[in-house]
């Protein structure tokens, strides 16, 4: 497709040990320029191998096969140096868990400087001035640039992390469950953050989530994964308002709604085994 | 309706040190003159964000947390006056669930052993009558016979919650606490166990105190809703009425702030 940024296609991820026990079964998705993709599932289902071998992040333990097309480069055939330079600079990635991927013993200002860093070649001053300048697009106070992580809040933490990620302005950003660990009005700022900035940088967004809510609010497209497969993919209207797989509906009926007001039901699993033939 | 619980100006300050030589304390007022009644049969929501004081008013509810001021009445007793097997008593009739599934069930007792401890504690029935109850109740919370003998880390986490339920449950109890029971869980596994928690208050004529943050959540649970804030008590009312005609401007953006809601944040 032309207006597609990333393509991945048959991805398959299985443990090293054991090639016959597929966790990513074959999959293939394309992602639109400019636009936000969802994959939506239970835990377990396949989305955050999926997001990793896009970042060609796996555990050791892990291997795929497939290929991952970005701007029509396979990801897959690249040495490692040259992901790297890609890594950060083309497709940046945040995290679910702030408190965790932030280094406690160097301040937030250091540690967006050493992402800079990595990528372009600025003088001292330049460099000041970037990270004030990111601090001031994901809105944290410039002098909290001294602080370390643990004198901020989960969803300041969250912010420093997203400063990361689009300090060298990626073309693509994937977010597995960057919202999870947070209250919901932080979530709320969270989210409208990340829509603002994807806009404003014509930034592409492939976003993991578990909440159908989350989904509504941020997404142009759904990808549905259920035991490492993807039952069923679309836009989000048609996904959420008209679904068509068995899993998707099941999935839809266990949340509650935007105003909690549906009854819930919990997944009957051999229904759909039934269902799914 | 009668009460089952009344408290009355609940304080709970907590102090903190900062800096290294200034040692200047500031405080902390998790608990700032709150005063709630539970209703006997009904389930309360407790909800705010984190740091709100929503767990600090759980644990002073059943005394883990000795409380600065106020008073607790729990069926014409007053909980903060009460010491040894009085309070033993009282603890047997509130029951408490907690969040994290994995960390609340010790991993080196089989699932029989974590079943028998409160009821040994509080000496009720002998070891035959003791098992038959044990049976019923993992029986009626969803699991077998067969899962008595193993230990937690053989299970998932929506199974672990619903040991923790039965644990809770065993010693029959008035009033359960459930501080946030379902949010550590996956979402398919969040509906089973709320539909399990319904359905055992409906047998067992239970009150819950549901401490959440998901208030999605509790219109499906709660008759009437609780909104805490820096430990104040902002808002308190029936569920419908806080949903359709919330009054207070904190509650109005929490519930604006419901995922999928995004076309009125803006």
């Amino acid at each position: 497709m032309k207006n597609s940024i990333l393509e991945i296609n048959n991805l398959k991820v299985f443990p090293n040990n054991n090639s016959r026990l597929k966790l990513v079964k074959n999959i293939s998705l394309s992602i639109k320029k400019g636009k936000t993709t969802c994959i939506v599932g239970e835990s377990g289902s396949g989305k955050s191998l999926t997001a990793l071998s896009v970042m060609q992040l796996l555990s050791s333990q892990l291997n795929m096969s497939g290929s991952i097309l970005f701007e029509g480069v396979n990801l897959v055939n690249l040495t490692k140096e040259e992901i790297r330079i890609r890594r950060g600079k083309d497709i940046a990635m945040i995290f679910q868990e702030p408190m965790t991927s932030l280094n406690p013993v160097l301040t937030i200002g250091y540690q967006i400087e050493e992402a800079i860093k990595v990528h372009e070649n600025f003088l001292k001053v330049e460099l000041n001035k970037r990270v004030e300048e990111l601090l001031n697009i994901v809105g944290i106070p410039i002098d909290r640039i001294n602080s370390y992580p643990d004198e901020l809040s989960g969803g300041q933490r969250q912010r420093v992390m997203i400063a990361m990620a689009i300090s060298c302005s990626p073309k693509l950003l994937i977010a597995d469950e960057p919202t999870t660990a947070l209250d919901v009005t932080v979530q709320a700022q969270i989210l409208n953050l990340l829509n603002d900035l994807k806009l404003k940088f014509k930034m592409t967004m492939l976003f993991i989530t578990h909440d159908f809510g989350v989904v509504e609010d941020i997404a142009d497209d759904v990808a549905v994964m259920y035991q490492g497969e993807i039952v069923e993919k679309g836009t989000v209207l048609n996904v959420l308002k008209k679904p068509k797989h068995p899993y998707t509906k099941a999935l839809l009926d266990c949340v509650p709604d935007s105003q909690g007001k549906k009854d819930l039901k919990p997944i009957d699993y051999s229904a759909l085994k039934r269902a799914m033939g | 309706m009668e009460n089952l619980l009344e408290a009355k100006n609940l304080s709970k300050e907590y102090f903190k040190t900062t800096g290294f030589f200034s040692r200047t304390r500031t405080s902390i007022k998790a608990l700032d003159n709150i005063s709630v009644n539970i209703k006997k049969g009904i389930t309360l929501a407790v909800v705010g964000e984190s740091g709100s004081g929503k767990s600090t008013l759980a644990k002073s509810l059943i005394r883990l947390i000795e409380l600065d001021k106020g008073s607790i009445i729990f069926k014409n007793k007053n909980m903060r006056k009460i010491n040894g097997d009085d309070l033993k008593t009282t603890r047997k009739n509130i029951q408490m669930i907690f969040q994290d599934p994995y960390a609340s069930l010790n991993p080196r007792m089989k699932i029989i052993k974590i079943m028998e401890e409160p009821l040994q504690i509080h000496g009720i029935g002998d070891s035959v009558t003791q098992y038959s109850k044990i049976l019923s109740m993992i029986k009626r919370v969803g699991l077998v016979e067969e899962d008595l003998s193993k230990y937690p880390h053989q299970f998932s986490g929506g199974q672990r919650q619903r040991i923790g339920i039965a644990r809770a449950l065993i010693l029959e109890p008035e009033l359960v606490i459930c501080d946030e029971p379902v949010s550590a869980l996956d979402v398919s596994v969040q509906a089973q166990i709320i539909q399990l928690l319904k359905s055992l208050q409906k047998e067992f004529g239970l009150t819950y105190l549901f401490i959440t943050h998901d208030l999605r959540i509790v219109r499906h649970i709660a008759n009437e809703v609780i909104v805490m804030k820096d430990g104040k008590l902002i808002e308190q009312g029936k569920t419908d009425i806080i949903f359709r005609k919330p009054k207070n401007k904190y509650t109005k953006e929490l519930l604006a702030s419901i995922p999928g809601n995004l076309s009125k944040r803006k």
